[in-house]
């Protein structure tokens, strides 16, 4: 097996039996990158250099026998969580050559433990999107089909870890960011429970949504990465805090689902344009778990058809102000063929946002305006309370529900970007679980008849990531559909 | 016609933390620009803002102080506009749940009619205050002169504020500006802020409108910007009120707008409607949780406020025997009360104390333009000099002398009395000796007095007086003079 291919788990016990070294693994990762990122385009910047002085550190940490579970492992970071002294653009040209001067807290705990960095992935601008094609930079191409897209918004960092560009993968989820480009590119993605890892240094797009979690390509190496980078954190005042559960030695003991509620949710199977592969897959996955001593239950999500409507009221609203400080005064771009301030602004965020970006400004800006704030914001915050407790009432019933992560497999190139709605309405079975707070995991489930990989979604009550990882572990130990990969 | 005027104010007061409302940066007032700043209060992508305690505990005593009822829940607002010193395009601010609603405080009022039962009681008027809530600072921008640039400096940005509404309960600009130094009172007890108009850590917007006397609906109001001191927001309020007043008389209407006060020109000036024309898009900030308050930091709080100007004004007239004035005076700020308590408790004379302290020491005081916390006279010299004289070892006369010269060395009084000899001669012996020496120098004068011109009586004082350098007590001297006069 190549170096690139291994897994976080094989890669740390070769690194800490002294079998393979944290520069050797860094080289041969950044080997990989060069050859096939021409044909994927999943990073915005590859940082080589750094990575390979983060290696050597790494290395020297192994030898004195301090190693800790992600020392000398190359990772990648989603373009819009903030590294000292390497750019982070969020793929907008308004941000092109912002370089913070600060890590976000998840940087730090990764830097802590002697991870390496490899590069900074692509994504939508702004996370504003669901494939990939919105970012200023690239369209990052899909591992298993380059015409297709790779997901998004953390289309980079899906497709990266899907090719071997990195052993894993940040990205970050507001309404499916994580766990869509997961299932797309046929990797494992978590959407960690709302307050469980820092935002701090995470470049908002909805800040009451946003969630920062693992890519990877097993279950295991999953729970490897959340556990660094989870806790709460004093820096971020919506972090929680409470203990993150120790989810890796319940993996390692083995993963008993006998009495196991998953719920199914009546109002997904009524969802226009289900992909009869995707169904299937689904259902099939379901099977599996009753076969490894789940039980199936039939529950109810009532307001799963408002989820949509919500959302697209609630992100853009808080979008438009936590995009407001991009005004070319302080940082980023500025038009500098203007003169008058408010000409200044106008043109600056005219030239600097995206067509995408600019869209959801505008949609947020008439949501909270005087007249319009209790028909639109305020209706849809009351919403999202009814959406809670729908989630509240369904774990009542079961353990863990089961869904379906997109309605259809990876699109073309191209087949949504001028059909905004379209796009928007592909989110149904992710967004409700930033709407609710709860996390939400995608695993691989099968490919579809096409050959693209499928997704299967599982969701939990809040802070239950614990009760995610140890139902897909079990399914991925009964299944293996994780195990097929791309031939990029 | 006659008009009544009403009048609401709005009041920013900057809170004297270390640290800025949502970093640790320093609110230390003019350093390089753009020094005291961090990635949170710079406004850099990614960064979250986290609530700093001390605002919270600061804006808790000034709810209690003015009576307010505590919300056990409030939140963080998001007012959303641009401009360049507003580095995240918004401000975080309280809107829809501020931290404390529905207080009062009282203020000093003019009255015809005194309390019979109480004259000495001053009248007071009850201000309603509407609410108290928190929010952050803005920065600041520096124009040049010469060229069209603008600089931004944000060092104050994030800096904490108070905004603290009152009802529209005030009838005139004097009840206005007894408001507001009521207010500064409260604010400087409670040692939470400077309250200084002119620096702007104190600022004050007024809403102002008119309507015929009789009537129970509101006129339509201006608010008045740009208000710089105590005695502008009483003059801008005037020309305000005959400004509407010339306007309603005109069978016009008052158009509701922001007018701008210019000191200068002595009037004020509508803004330009694009300036005003803001929809400022609020909504609760998602990266603050909602702040409780228990009840256990709620008694804390009012566990930890200072006594405040009326419970201490209260007390100068029950257990000091202070006249309500004199109490009023003393009580204005902390630091004078601080002092006359001081100087009461060494030497318990506390109506000389007063007299002493309202006259002669904040005349030298204002004089100086010194602060009474930069007084050269020490409360310790002050109660010992009034010792002085309640002993009779020097006489009034004297003491003010002594009071001139201790303002200037500092020395303590018994230092000079002793060093200047000016210690009172009560020796009956060494003044008869003087007295007759006097009777003998003067016969004439002897031969009016006797004939009865009871007026000669202070010219005898008078040269007793003189031949003693003023130290003779003047007691024993009127005795002798009366005896002499019998004899």
């Amino acid at each position: 097996m190549d170096l690139h291919e291994l897994t976080i788990a094989a890669a740390q016990s070769k690194l800490h039996s002294g079998e393979l070294s944290a520069v050797e693994l860094t080289r041969a990762v950044l080997a990989r990158i060069e050859a096939v990122e021409p044909r994927i385009d999943a990073y915005i910047s590859v940082t080589g250099d750094t990575a390979l002085e983060m290696a050597a550190a790494a290395d020297a940490r192994l030898a004195r026998g301090e190693g800790a579970p992600l020392t000398g492992i190359p990772l990648g970071v989603k373009d819009l969580i903030c590294t000292a002294g390497i750019p982070t653009t969020c793929a907008s040209r308004i941000l092109e050559n912002f370089v913070p001067p600060y890590d976000a807290t998840v940087i730090q705990r990764l830097k802590a433990q002697d991870a390496v960095l490899v590069g900074k992935l692509n994504m939508d601008e702004f996370a504003m999107g669901s494939t990939t094609e919105h970012s200023a930079f690239k369209v990052t191409r899909n591992p298993w089909n380059r015409d297709r897209i790779p997901g998004g918004s953390s289309g980079g960092s899906a497709a990266a870890v899907a090719a071997g560009m990195c052993l894993g993968a940040l990205g970050s989820d507001t309404g499916g960011s994580i766990r869509q480009p997961a299932s797309h590119c046929g990797v494992v993605g978590l959407k960690p429970s709302y307050g469980r890892v820092s935002r701090y240094g995470l470049v908002a797009f909805a800040s009451s949504l946003d969630q920062i979690g693992p890519l990877t390509r097993s279950v295991t190496d999953c729970a490897i990465l959340f556990e660094a980078i989870a806790g709460y954190d004093p820096s971020d005042s919506t972090s929680v805090n409470r203990p993150v559960p120790d989810s890796l030695s319940a993996l390692a003991d083995g993963v008993d689902l006998r009495g196991v509620r998953v719920g199914l949710p009546l109002e997904y199977h009524r969802v226009d344009g289900l992909d009869p592969d995707v169904a299937a897959a689904t259902s099939a996955a379901a099977e599996t778990l009753t076969e490894l001593g789940a039980v199936c239950v039939e529950v109810s999500l009532p307001h799963t058809p408002y989820a949509v409507a919500a959302y697209y009221v609630i992100a853009p609203s808080e979008a438009s102000s936590n995009l407001a400080r991009y005004d070319g005064v302080k940082y980023g771009h500025r038009d500098t063929t203007k003169t008058g301030l408010m000409e200044m602004y106008r043109g600056t965020r005219s030239t600097g946002f995206g067509a995408e970006v600019q869209r959801r400004i505008i949609l947020g800006t008439y949501s909270l305006s005087s007249g319009y704030y209790d028909a639109y914001y305020g209706k849809a915050s009351q919403v999202r309370t009814l959406i809670r407790r729908d989630f509240e009432a369904a774990f009542e019933q079961c353990d863990v529900l089961l869904a379906p992560v997109a309605p259809t497999p990876a699109g073309r190139i191209g087949e949504s970007v001028d059909d905004p709605l379209a796009m928007y309405l592909s989110d149904i079975f992710t967004l409700s679980a930033n709407l609710a707070g709860i996390p939400g995991i995608s695993i691989p489930c099968g490919l579809s008849k096409e050959g693209l990989p499928i997704g299967l979604q599982l969701m939990a009550a809040p802070f239950e990531e614990a009760r995610l990882l140890t139902t897909a572990r079990a399914f991925e130990q009964a299944t293996h559909h994780h195990e097929a990969r791309p031939a990029v | 016609m006659q008009f009544e005027t009403i009048i609401g104010l709005e009041v920013h007061a900057q809170l004297k933390t270390r640290t800025k409302i949502f970093c640790g940066c320093s609110t230390q007032f003019g350093g390089p620009p753009n020094t005291h700043t961090c990635p949170v209060c710079l406004g850099m992508p990614g960064v979250l803002p986290v609530l700093n305690r001390q605002v919270v505990e600061y804006t808790l005593r000034m709810a209690l102080a003015t009576h307010c009822t505590i919300a056990r829940e409030s939140r963080f607002a998001r007012k959303n506009y641009f401009y360049p010193d507003l580095p995240k395009g918004y401000q975080i601010s309280q809107y829809e749940l501020p931290i404390a609603e529905h207080g009062h405080l009282d203020i000093a009022v003019e009255s015809d009619s005194k309390n019979e039962s109480d004259p000495d009681a001053e009248p007071t008027k009850r201000i309603g205050i509407t609410r108290i809530h928190m929010e952050e600072d803005a920065g600041k921008l520096i124009h040049d002169d010469r060229r069209p640039v603008s600089r931004v400096d944000l060092n104050r940005t994030g800096v904490p504020l108070m905004e603290i509404v009152s009802e529209p309960d005030m009838r005139s600009p004097a009840e206005a500006g007894a408001y507001l130094r009521k207010l500064r009172s409260i604010i400087r007890y409670l040692g939470i802020g400077d309250g200084n108009m002119e620096e702007g850590s104190f600022r004050c917007d007024a809403n102002v409108s008119i309507r015929p006397v009789g009537s129970d609906r509101f006129g339509t109001r201006t608010e008045i910007k740009n208000l710089n001191s105590f005695k502008n927001v009483e003059k801008a309020i005037r020309y305000e009120v005959a400004r509407q007043r010339e306007i309603l008389l005109d069978g016009a209407s008052v158009i509701q707008e922001t007018r701008l006060w210019d000191p200068a020109a002595g009037r004020t000036n509508a803004m330009r409607g694009k300036e005003e024309a803001h929809d400022y898009r609020y909504f609760p900030d998602p990266d603050l949780v909602p702040l409780v308050i228990d009840e256990a930091w709620i008694a804390a709080a009012r566990q930890a406020l200072p006594e405040l100007p009326d419970d201490k004004r209260a007390r100068f007239i029950d257990q000091h025997g202070l006249p309500a004035y004199d109490a009023g005076v003393l009580t204005a700020s902390r630091d004078l009360a601080d002092y006359y308590e001081e100087t009461v408790k060494r030497c318990q004379l506390p109506k000389p104390a007063s007299n002493w302290i309202m006259g002669s020491l904040l005349g030298l005081l204002n004089a100086e333009g010194l602060t009474i916390a930069a007084s050269p006279i020490s409360p310790h010299n002050l109660a010992d000099l009034l010792t002085l004289i309640d002993r009779g070892t020097i006489s009034g006369k004297i003491a003010k002398t002594v009071f001139e010269e201790m303002a200037v060395s500092g020395n303590s009084p018994q230092e000079i009395v002793a060093a200047k000899g000016l210690e009172q001669v009560s020796d009956t012996d060494a003044i008869a000796a003087i007295v007759d020496q006097v009777w003998a120098d003067h016969p004439d004068e002897v031969a009016r007095l006797k004939a009865g011109n009871q007026k000669l009586m202070g010219f005898f004082v008078g040269q007793v007086m003189r031949s003693t350098k003023g130290k003779a007590n003047p007691k024993i001297v009127n005795q002798l003079l009366a005896q002499k006069l019998a004899q």
